[in-house]
């Protein structure tokens, strides 16, 4: 993540712990929780107002419900409206000043649930009434229109998994082995099922003329962030969503209309999309001149560099964690914007034996990939990596191969094999190779 | 400038397939398909229609000088940026040309920024950060003058408007290519 000096809200720095050590519980905590399961067991009406306090107690004193010695001698908990996970659960989002990471260290699967998916915003998280939010289309069109979210929802839909990825995703490796966790390495990069409307389909609405061939799109946050997309590359793929993993985008993540480009960096996927203009040049805005462009050694820079490359990280064991001897298995997650992951593969040696890996399915293009590798721990030290290849034949390269071609300057786009070292205690962190 | 623009336009045109060829390009008839949407009235687009394009389409009428935007910057943006738009702690604006290259490239208004007329658009539309698109065209311009001329881009006495903008040519202008990639590959 690329450090913008913006004079940004300044937050309360997270004392939520990155790596997945045993929480402790303090007696605090305990007595907060009961207060928790006594409204818990309130009515539907009292439930609402637990909803909105439920959360800051929890964001300052994580820890457990009262648990009885017999789960089958009481009654359970009553329904709840809307369901929260179990209160032993202590995985959070790393926040920062204009972003957060997903704790990718201690998640299953695929998905990214969306309390978790990873956030970049460049001036905060807008707060738009649906019923009165509109998506602009003009420019290069038959005829200019706006869309209501009841209008875009009527629209045939279409629902797919891709992964998002932040252009500057693992942007602090470039120089050194910075992140302690894999949160902190590679967690601007998450998984969710997104529905939505087509782009084709609703700019067939508007009828395309034929020298359109670039799109702007704008959100409508208070940075009323803007990219030009090319039309031709995304006109299969791109989608108009407005739900996610099943309900309504989070705010975070758009709410309540975003732009996803498959396999293309996350600041392109336009949030809280207003307007389209269609037209025949990209526009050159800030963000794609001056910001997101990748700085090269002999200083001329690369700019439209939309696709994320293939790339992979082992998240357990990863930084932070501790081994115990025996079985480990290792568990990682690839993926690639040009396509599927075809093959993963792990050194435990710092990487002069590779082996194959299990790819879990679904393997789903330009998606999270799972990947498990069974692995007796002895006690000694050991490097662990991985590396995936992509259906177009593309190798995730090494640090070494990367950075000999783009120098240390290019901040966006890093995706070399990450290294984890395994000390003989078991302890487990960040070391490149 | 037109060459290398469609130089840019060539490169991330093949990425994909033209878009004559999938069909939405034959520019079928609006309305065609659901009816959904309504007609986007002309005030509502002009509301709306914010950005400023290279060649300078979008800039509103205004103009302003040098000194007025050194009092603009100095009230609304010094705080963030820096007295003379150096010190920060937010982006710096100016300075930096000849760095690219080296170690400690440092990317500013002067020595990065390819377009004069992307300034107008990110002042008028995200700045300032806790009041975005609250200066008008008159001081907007102003400050735009005034950072240009810290970058020695424009001489003390420049007018900014929607004319004498777009022709001003930023010194980082052929600073950039397309995206090669793949340019690394693995074993």
């Amino acid at each position: 993540m690329k450090k913008e000096g913006m004079a940004e809200p300044q937050r309360e720095p997270s004392r939520n712990s990155p790596d997945n050590k045993e929480p402790t519980r303090s007696s605090k905590g305990i007595a907060l929780d009961r207060r928790k399961f006594l409204t818990a067991a309130a009515s539907l009406v009292g439930m609402a107002a637990a909803q909105a306090v439920i959360p800051s107690l929890h964001a300052e004193a994580p820890s457990s419900p009262p648990v009885p010695d017999d789960p089958t001698r009481v009654p359970g908990a009553p329904p709840t409206p809307y369901g929260q996970r179990a209160g032993f659960e202590q995985a959070t989002r790393l926040p920062g000043t204009s972003h957060s990471l997903t704790p990718l260290q201690t998640l299953h699967g695929i998905v990214t649930p969306a309390a978790l998916h990873f956030e970049r915003h460049h001036n905060g998280v807008p707060t738009i009434d649906p019923a009165r939010h509109r998506l602009l289309i003009h420019g290069l069109v038959g005829r200019s229109r706006t869309f209501t979210m009841d209008d875009l929802k009527r629209f045939p839909a279409v629902s797919r998994l891709a992964f998002i990825e932040c252009a500057g995703n693992s942007a602090g490796e470039w120089r050194e082995a910075r992140g302690q966790t894999a949160q902190q390495t590679h967690g601007l990069t998450s998984t969710s099922e997104w529905t939505g409307v087509a782009l084709a389909t609703v700019l067939r609405e508007v009828g395309l003329k034929l020298e359109a061939t670039w799109m702007l799109a704008e959100g409508s946050d208070a940075a009323a962030m803007t990219r030009s997309i090319p039309l031709a590359p995304v006109m299969d793929e791109a989608l108009l969503c407005y739900a996610q993993n099943g309900e309504a985008l989070r705010p975070e993540q758009g709410y309540p209309l975003r732009l996803l480009l498959p396999g293309w960096e996350g600041n392109a996927c336009i949030k809280w999309l207003r307007r389209l203009k269609l037209g025949n040049a990209p526009f050159m805005t800030r963000e794609e001149t001056s910001h997101y462009t990748d700085l090269m050694p002999n200083g001329i820079a690369r700019q439209f560099t939309f696709v994320m490359e293939a790339k992979s990280v082992i998240t357990a064991p990863s930084g932070g964690q501790q081994l115990r001897a025996g079985f480990v298995e290792i568990r990682g997650l690839a993926w690639s914007g040009r396509g599927r992951v075809t093959k993963v593969e792990v050194s435990t040696d710092g990487g002069r034996i590779w082996r194959g890996a299990r790819l879990q399915e679904p393997v789903l293009p330009k998606c999270h990939t799972r990947f498990r590798f069974p692995w007796q721990w002895k006690g000694r030290e050991a490097i662990l990596m991985s590396r995936c290849t992509d259906e177009t034949g593309y190798m995730q390269p090494s640090r070494e191969d990367l950075i000999a071609v783009r120098g240390f300057n290019s901040v966006y786009h890093y995706n070399a094999i990450q290294s984890w070292k395994v000390a003989r205690d078991g302890s487990v962190s960040n070391d490149q190779v | 400038m037109i060459k290398c623009r469609s130089h840019l336009l060539a490169a991330v045109g093949g990425l994909g397939v033209l878009v004559a060829c999938t069909g939405s390009g034959e520019a079928p008839q609006e309305g065609s398909g659901y009816g959904l949407g309504r007609p986007a009235t002309e005030a509502q687009v002009k509301a709306w229609d914010i950005d400023v394009s290279p060649t300078g389409e979008g800039l509103p009428p205004g103009r302003g000088t040098v000194e007025e935007g050194g009092k603009v910057f100095a009230a609304k943006c010094a705080s963030c940026h820096g007295p003379t738009g150096v010190e920060g702690p937010a982006d710096r604006l100016v300075g930096g040309r000849g760095t690219l290259a080296t170690a400690k490239p440092i990317k500013t208004v002067g020595s990065y920024w390819p377009y004069s007329t992307t300034l107008y658009d990110y002042i008028h539309r995200a700045m300032p950060y806790n009041t975005p698109q609250s200066l008008k065209p008159d001081e907007v311009y102003a400050v735009v003058a005034w950072i240009l001329h810290r970058n020695g881009i424009i001489p003390e006495d420049a007018v900014m408007d929607a004319t004498t903008l777009p022709g001003v040519q930023m010194p980082n202008r052929r600073g950039f290519l397309p995206d090669s990639r793949p340019d690394v590959k693995g074993e």
